[in-house]
Parts: structure tokens; C-alpha cells; sequence
């Protein structure tokens, strides 16, 4: 076995600044393998994966390719190593087809005819379905990262690492990512997924290591792990998975939204006909591949995208009146005595301000009250305060800029921000993105108790799973569309997958 | 690659900084101006045989060589300071307000009709004073508002806009020029020279201390409105991301207007003081790319106001030593311009070293970066980058 040694890892260091990235990494991957590289996000997985593939180096350690030491200094080395990395975000040209991005940057000539050939002698051999004439931008998210895939595989790479491959893949464009990976491992490749998703790990993967803040915790083989011990490992210590969802106290209709539809910039429809109900006490969630008008939905429920038709409205939960939302402002909306919070997605570039301290994003909702010219921070500061107490919120104090602070402490921040009004309508945009799982958690449970106090709690989310167990009631988008809606206490992943690609925008 | 048999560590690799403790990003500043002044007076030696010690006195007497030198210093440095100021708020924004030139130019040349216009007539100077001053912020004000109500509405390029809205303005004044001056040669003189109506009074017998107390007093509003104040606050939310101006329901359009409204007066103000305070006269090459500089001045201060005032010093100080030793070492003007183009360049150049570190192939693991700057020797040319807050 130690002869098929294809990369090994050697005390690898990684430092940038005071952040210590990796510490010391110790790794083997055998040809004719699947290893899963599992760690929450900031665990330094892909720092390390980016000294493999050449994008940084690493401060010191060893790295070596079928027992030789090599230096990869830079992508091209990698290359000639036979590493190939498949990035979470696709590097292709949309206007070439997926022949000309896979040749892209080949030395000698170009021959596309042969190399279409080439393609689909690939695509035959691992069991891809793609067309190499075909247009990127003609092409869905799985048949892109497909394109990926041969690209390295045609420049010759044996050793794949891939970036958080499902994370943009329904459950079932998963399964043939899954059937093919394993296809390339019985070919001999070596194979380094990247992940967060257990189920996954176990599922396709032959062995398992970990990182924890940057440090190899251990390898297990798979058949010998459970969801439970590679939690463990990854968090270090025991902690419970299970989301509390009580049943709806009293859910009466908070948000009606009928028939809207709305186009982006350059006139494309991305909402068609959207009609959902948000009731009070309830999480509604909302699912669906990433960009089929999840965004947009919640902008123009919140004022931001108004080139819309259709109607929002809200029942004031005091007085029962009902309230149009449609065409307004977010100013208008507060005017109106609504207390609407929305979480979005792109934290630091919408929710908050990355380069302002804590206090000054505090600010960002309520600065305008009272008449002075002049700032008024004394409230501000005592809700910063109250927040990184409460949420416990890591940073060194309440004047940090907050594009300082770990993903996980940002999003506290801001849903702290959020709630800190006490909303009637809570919209949430990819509230875990991106964190590990105690803040996870965390969030999950200030989601749960708006529930309960008799918020509409409307949850955009990816992970289907988390879905399922938090909400109540599932709406599910396609291609603007909504093509179903489901009762979470009761449906399956498949059901809900089905629906995600069910629409007209899907897969064909 | 098969070649490759010795395994080697690339000669260098570039790490970014986390931060840094002040006294070192100072200490590296500070070698950047040595360096720089030792590269300029090895051209100059090259160049002219001339001791650089010499070269570097000449350098200081451009400012400080006389009190009418040092008068004029006073006077390009407010001039400087305050379009500085009055660009920053549309900087903070974002908003690539490269037009302070035809700002400037527009406040100027509004200032300089009312002068002569109503010079013809006796009115008390105070008088002529307030119009011209209320005609200066009016004018710069529409000439900023321009580009930035087309940028609002049609989201049009501010920086070309703004760019080409200085040529407008100096074409707008060479036809004043042409229909004022009926001999045809296009030179203004004094305005009112002998009445002296619209003329800043000379305070306490002080040339230029009116201009400077008022910009003095621009300093520390500036400063306070992008501090403290809601617009100051809103100011930063749009210029750092105009999606989460616009998630909290800022009113972006209304910002920019607002902000270049602000702007453009400030600047309508800054061609007042020249042409009430300083200069008495009117022509096209008035603001003398001061509208340019003070971008500089702006992002080498990083909008502080305070910071602003040494650094407006310190390119003022550059550009008339520089002009000096061209004068005195018989060169003509473009050596001044490179010296002042090599300190600038080092100056800018040393960010570099303050954001990232350089790492080289070291023989021991742990090797000190050899990127640490030269112990400072002389630190006078750094008094205005350290100790800004003193002229305000």
C-alpha cells in the first residue's frame, strides 16, 4: 500500500498575519481513493488544498507527489504534478463552448474537432452526460462543474480536489456527481472532496480527516465513523444535533403575497407569478437551487426591488387592518408601523457595513431617529453591548470593524441587529452560510424562539435537511416559479428535490 | 517538473501584513522619504555636479527663504487644503469627483464678475464681499450638481463627466476673459486695483490670514460632519456599499446629490478665497491643478481632515523646493517636477511594504524579513506627515 502513496503532506504551516491558517497538517491520499477533507468553515481546509493546487505556499512543511518531494510554486506546477482543483466558484468563459474552456491555455495545437473527441471519449469513460459543443451560459450549474471536472481530467491530472462540490447540486445531480467520482476512483485517481455535509462523507468517501483550527484532529476509514464521532471530531466535543421545533401556536396570516412577478436588469423575468402565504408563529421555508428568485423575492417583499407586479400585503397582527407593501420604501415600510427585519444574504455587503465597528452598524437601522444633525451613538453602544453579550459575539471589543470578526460572529451580529426590534416578520437569507456548527445552532434556536413569540419567520435555506427540521411549511422555487409547497413535518429530500428542478428554468 | 532535481523554496513570496503597530508604519514612512531624498540628490549630483547638500537647502528656501515665500507658502497650502476638503465627502462616497479644477475655476470666475461688475459702483467692500462669496458657492455648486444628477438619474461615468466639465469651465472663462478684455490680451489684471472693493482685508496686518482662518475653520467642520453628523454617517454607508444604503432605505440618489452639492460649493468657495484673498484676477490656469492634487492630498490623508492639513504641506513644500533647486541649479522646471515625482512615488510606494511583507528564501527558518527601513537620520521633512494637527 505504501508505494500507492499519491500525495503526502508534511507538517504543513500556513500563517497569514496572526491568523495561524494550519498548524502543522499531516496527510496521505492513496491512489484509487476517495478521502473526505472535513472541518468547519475556518478550519483551514481550503487554505491547505490551495498550497496543493499552487495558489499559496506554505510557510513551511514538505509536500510529496508518489513518494518524490516537490515544491508547487505556482498552478502550472501543479499541473505538472497532476494535481487539478475544481473551485466552489467555476472559472469559464460563458460565451465559449465547454470544448474550447476545457483546451483553454493547452500548449500546442489546437485541434477542436479532436479535442471534442477527446471530450466525449472522456465523458464515456467516467460516465459524464455533456455536450462539448454546447455554450457555458447555455448550460445548469451541475453541467458547468461537469465542464470543470473534464477540464482537469483532460489536462491529465490524477489527483482531484474538489472545493464543496454539492454544495450548489439538488440531491439528485449529487448522485450522479457521486457516481462518477467513484467511477474516477476505480480508474485509479485519487480524490480530496471538501466538505461540511456528513452525510455526504459517509456516503462516497473511503476514509476521512479532519481539521479542527487548522490542525490534522485524525483519520478514520469511513465504515468505522458516524455522523455522531465525525461531529465530535470536528467540534471536539459532544454536541446535540437536534433542532427543537414546537408546533405553530396560533398561526393566523401575516404576509400574503400574490401573483408578483419582477425581471432583473437586463429584462429577464426572475419572479414569475409568486403566491405564498407567511403565517405568524411559523417558518416558512423557502427552498431551491441557488438563482431561482430567492433573492428577489425577499428584496421585493422588503422594498429594495420594486419593477415589480403582483401584491404584497400585511395584516398588522394588533388591528387586523391589512397594509399594502407593494411600491414602498424600506422607510415607508417602517412608517408604516411595520416591524419588518430581513437578514440577506451577502452579510458584509448588504446587511452590514465591513469596514464600521460594531456600534456604527447598530446604527445603520435606527440613526435617523430624533431631530439632531448630530449622531446620537448612546443607544447604539448599549445594543452592541447587549448583543456580544447575549449571542456571544468573539471580538475584542464593540469598536471592531466587523469585517474583522469570523463569519459565524458577523451573522450574529447581524440577526442580533435584526431582532433586536422585535419584528412581526423576520426574513432570513442563508443564515448558516458559511458557519460552524455551535453558531449554527445558535441561529437555528433565536429562529425558533421569533417563532414562538409569534413572529413570521420566512427562512431561505440550501441545506435541505435543516430545512425539513426547522420549518413548518416548505414552499419550493424553480426558475422563479413556485412549483410546490410542502408540509416539512412530512415530506422527503427527494420530494423536495424533484420540485426544485421541476420548473421551466431546470434541467430540461 | 522533471528538471527540477534540487528541491527549492521560491527566491521570494509576499505574505500580507496583519497590522502593524504605529511606530514601525511610521518608521517605514519616513525611510521612504529618505530614500527618496537620497535618489533625488543622487540625480541631481549625476545631473549637475552640484553638492546635494546644497540641493536640499535650495529645496527648504523655496518655502522658507523669505516671509514673502513663506506668505505664499501659507497661501497655497490653504488654497490646497481647501479644495482638499471639499472634495472629500464625494471621495468618502465613492464618487470620483475628478472636476474640483472647474469647481474651482466656476466659483472663481463667479466671484471675479461680481468683483468687477460691481466694483464700477461705490458699495461698502463688505458688501461686494458677500455677493461674491454667495456667487462663488452658487456657481461651483451647479458645476458639481451637474454630473452628479446625471449620475443619479442615468448612472452615467462620474469620472469622465466631472473630468471633462473642467475643460467647459476654463472655455466658459476664456470667453469672459475675451469679452471683459476688448484689447485682446486676454490678461486680467487686478481687479479693482485701485478701489481694492471685494478685497479680503489683510487681518492684523497678516497677508493671507483671513484665507487661513477660514480654512482653518473648514478643517474642523469637515471634520465634524463626516464624524459626527447623520449626513457624515450616511456619507460612509454609500461610499463603503450602496447595497446596504439601499437596504436600510437610504435615498442613494439623494446622497450623491446632497454630497457634490457640498462638495462643489466648497470648492465655488476655495475659487472665492483665490481670487477675493489671494490673487485679485481671473484666468484659466487660477486653480493650477490644485483641483488634481488635492486627490492626492485626500487619499494620502485618508479623509482625515486633520492629516490633510500636513499633507496638503507637504506637496505644497515639495513642489516649491523642488521649483526652487530647478532655479538655483540653473535646470529647468521638470527637474523640480521629478523630485517631486520620486518623493511622491516612495511615498506612495512604502503602502506596499506596510500592507505586506516580503519573505525570503531564508537559510534559517526564522530569518527577519530584510524589509525594515533605514534608521532615520534627519526627520524635519517629516514633521508635517507626523504632527499635522499643529497648523490647524
Amino acid at each position: 500500500m505504501e508505494e500507492n502513496v499519491a500525495i503526502e503532506l508534511r507538517g504543513i504551516y500556513k500563517r497569514f498575519g496572526r491568523i495561524q491558517a494550519n498548524k502543522d497538517v499531516n496527510l496521505k491520499l492513496y491512489h484509487g481513493e476517495i478521502l473526505s477533507l472535513l472541518g468547519e468553515n475556518g478550519s483551514g481546509k481550503t487554505t491547505l488544498m490551495n498550497m496543493i493546487s499552487g495558489i499559496y505556499f506554505p510557510d513551511e512543511g514538505q509536500i510529496f507527489i508518489n513518494g518524490e518531494e516537490v515544491v508547487i510554486k505556482s498552478p502550472k506546477d501543479a499541473f505538472d504534478n497532476g494535481i487539478g482543483m475544481i473551485h466552489q466558484h467555476f472559472k469559464l468563459i460563458d460565451v465559449f463552448t465547454a470544448t474550447q474552456n476545457i483546451v483553454l491555455g493547452m500548449e500546442g495545437k489546437l485541434d477542436l474537432k479532436a479535442a471534442a473527441n477527446n471530450v466525449k471519449e472522456l465523458c464515456d469513460r467516467y460516465g459524464f452526460v455533456l455536450d462539448p459543443n454546447k455554450k457555458i451560459y447555455e448550460m445548469s450549474v451541475s453541467e458547468k462543474q461537469t465542464v470543470e471536472i473534464i477540464k482537469v481530467l483532460y489536462k491529465g491530472a490524477n489527483i482531484l480536489i474538489l472545493d464543496e462540490p454539492t454544495a450548489v447540486l439538488t440531491p439528485q445531480e449529487t448522485e450522479k456527481l457521486f457516481a462518477v467520482l467513484k467511477k474516477m476512483k476505480e480508474d485509479g485517481k485519487a480524490i480530496i472532496i471538501i466538505t461540511h455535509k456528513l452525510n455526504e462523507v459517509l456516503e462516497v468517501s473511503d476514509r476521512v480527516t479532519v481539521l479542527r483550527k487548522g490542525e490534522t484532529v485524525g483519520s478514520v476509514n469511513t465504515d468505522e465513523a458516524t455522523v455522531e464521532s465525525l461531529t465530535e471530531m470536528m467540534v471536539g466535543k459532544k454536541i446535540e444535533l437536534n433542532i427543537e421545533r414546537t408546533d405553530p401556536v396560533n398561526p393566523v396570516e401575516r404576509l400574503l403575497v400574490e401573483n408578483l412577478s419582477c425581471t432583473n436588469r437586463e429584462g429577464l423575468p426572475m419572479l414569475k407569478n409568486v403566491t405564498f402565504t407567511a403565517n405568524a408563529g411559523e417558518i416558512t421555508g423557502i427552498a431551491g437551487i441557488a438563482g431561482s428568485g430567492q433573492r428577489e423575492l425577499l428584496e421585493s417583499i422588503a422594498g429594495l426591488q420594486r419593477d415589480n407586479s403582483g401584491s404584497i400585503t400585511y395584516i398588522d397582527p394588533e388591528t387586523g387592518t391589512k397594509k399594502n407593501l407593494k411600491d414602498m420604501s424600506p422607510t415607508q415600510i417602517r412608517a408604516l408601523g411595520v416591524r419588518l427585519s430581513f437578514v440577506p444574504e451577502d452579510r458584509l455587503g448588504m446587511g452590514l457595513v465591513g469596514n464600521m465597528d460594531i456600534i456604527d452598524n447598530m446604527m445603520l437601522r435606527t440613526y435617523r431617529k430624533g431631530k439632531s444633525v448630530f449622531l446620537e451613538k448612546s443607544g447604539p453602544t448599549a445594543l452592541a453591548t447587549k448583543i456580544v453579550e447575549d449571542l456571544e459575539v468573539v471580538t475584542p471589543n464593540i469598536t471592531t470593524p466587523v469585517r474583522r470578526l469570523s463569519g459565524g460572529n458577523v451573522q450574529k451580529v447581524l440577526v442580533g441587529r435584526e431582532i433586536a426590534s422585535g419584528p412581526t416578520v423576520l426574513m432570513v437569507a442563508y443564515p448558516v452560510r458559511g458557519l460552524d456548527i455551535n453558531s449554527s445552532y445558535l441561529i437555528y434556536n433565536l429562529l425558533n424562539k421569533q417563532k414562538e413569540s409569534g413572529a413570521a419567520v420566512i427562512f431561505v435555506g440550501e441545506d435541505l435537511d435543516v430545512l425539513i427540521g426547522l420549518c413548518d411549511k416548505i414552499y419550493v422555487l424553480c426558475g422563479g416559479q413556485i412549483t410546490g409547497k410542502v408540509d416539512a413535518r412530512k415530506t422527503s429530500k427527494e420530494e423536495i428535490g424533484y420540485l426544485m428542478t421541476k420548473g421551466a428554468g431546470g434541467s430540461k | 517538473m522533471k528538471s527540477e532535481k534540487i528541491v527549492k523554496e521560491p527566491l521570494i513570496h509576499i505574505t500580507k501584513r496583519d497590522t502593524m503597530p504605529p511606530w514601525q508604519s511610521i518608521l517605514i514612512r519616513v525611510g521612504a522619504v529618505l530614500i527618496a531624498l537620497a535618489v533625488s540628490a543622487v540625480l541631481v549630483i549625476v545631473l549637475t555636479k552640484t553638492n546635494p547638500m546644497s540641493v536640499f537647502d535650495a529645496m527648504f528656501k523655496g518655502s522658507f527663504g523669505s516671509v514673502r515665500k513663506m506668505q505664499n507658502l501659507m497661501k497655497s497650502v490653504a488654497t490646497l487644503l481647501c479644495i482638499s476638503l471639499a472634495i472629500t465627502p464625494a471621495f468618502k462616497m465613492k464618487f470620483w469627483n475628478i472636476g474640483a479644477e472647474g469647481q474651482v475655476l466656476m466659483g472663481a470666475l463667479a466671484a471675479a464678475a461680481v468683483m468687477r461688475t460691481m466694483g464700477r459702483y461705490v458699495i461698502p467692500s463688505w458688501v461686494v464681499i458677500l455677493v461674491m462669496l454667495a456667487a462663488a458657492l452658487v456657481s461651483g455648486l451647479i458645476w458639481a450638481v451637474i454630473p452628479a444628477i446625471f449620475k443619479a438619474l442615468w448612472n452615467t461615468n462620474e469620472t469622465l463627466f466631472t473630468l471633462m466639465m473642467n475643460y467647459v469651465a476654463m472655455q466658459i472663462i476664456q470667453i469672459f476673459i475675451a469679452i471683459w478684455i476688448k484689447s485682446g490680451s486676454g490678461v486680467v489684471g487686478y481687479i479693482n486695483e485701485q478701489s481694492h472693493r471685494g478685497w479680503l482685508p489683510d487681518l492684523f496686518g497678516v497677508k493671507y490670514l483671513l484665507n487661513i482662518i477660514v480654512v482653518a475653520g473648514l478643517t474642523v467642520f469637515m471634520f465634524v460632519y463626516l464624524k459626527f453628523s447623520k449626513h457624515g454617517y450616511e456619507i460612509s454607508v454609500v461610499g463603503e456599499s450602496e447595497n446596504t444604503a439601499r437596504y436600510i432605505g437610504i435615498n442613494v440618489k439623494k446622497v450623491v446629490i446632497r454630497t457634490m452639492a457640498i462638495s462643489g460649493a466648497l470648492c465655488g468657495l476655495a475659487g472665492f478665497l483665490l481670487v477675493a484673498g489671494a490673487d485679485h484676477t481671473i484666468n484659466k490656469d487660477l486653480a493650477g491643478g490644485m483641483g488634481f492634487t488635492a486627490i492626492m492630498v485626500s487619499w494620502l490623508a485618508k479623509f482625515n481632515p486633520f492629516i490633510m492639513v500636513g499633507a496638503s504641506f507637504m506637496l505644497v513644500f515639495l513642489d516649491r523646493g523642488a521649483s526652487n533647486v530647478a532655479t538655483m541649479c540653473k535646470l529647468n522646471d521638470s527637474v523640480g517636477e521629478i523630485i517631486t515625482a520620486i518623493i511622491i512615488f516612495f511615498i506612495i510606494g512604502c503602502e506596499f511594504f506596510i500592507r505586506y511583507k516580503i519573505n525570503f528564501r531564508a537559510r534559517t527558518p526564522k530569518e527577519k524579513a530584510p524589509d525594515e527601513p533605514e534608521k532615520p537620520e534627519q526627520t524635519e521633512i517629516t514633521e508635517g506627515e507626523k504632527a499635522p494637527a499643529g497648523i490647524a
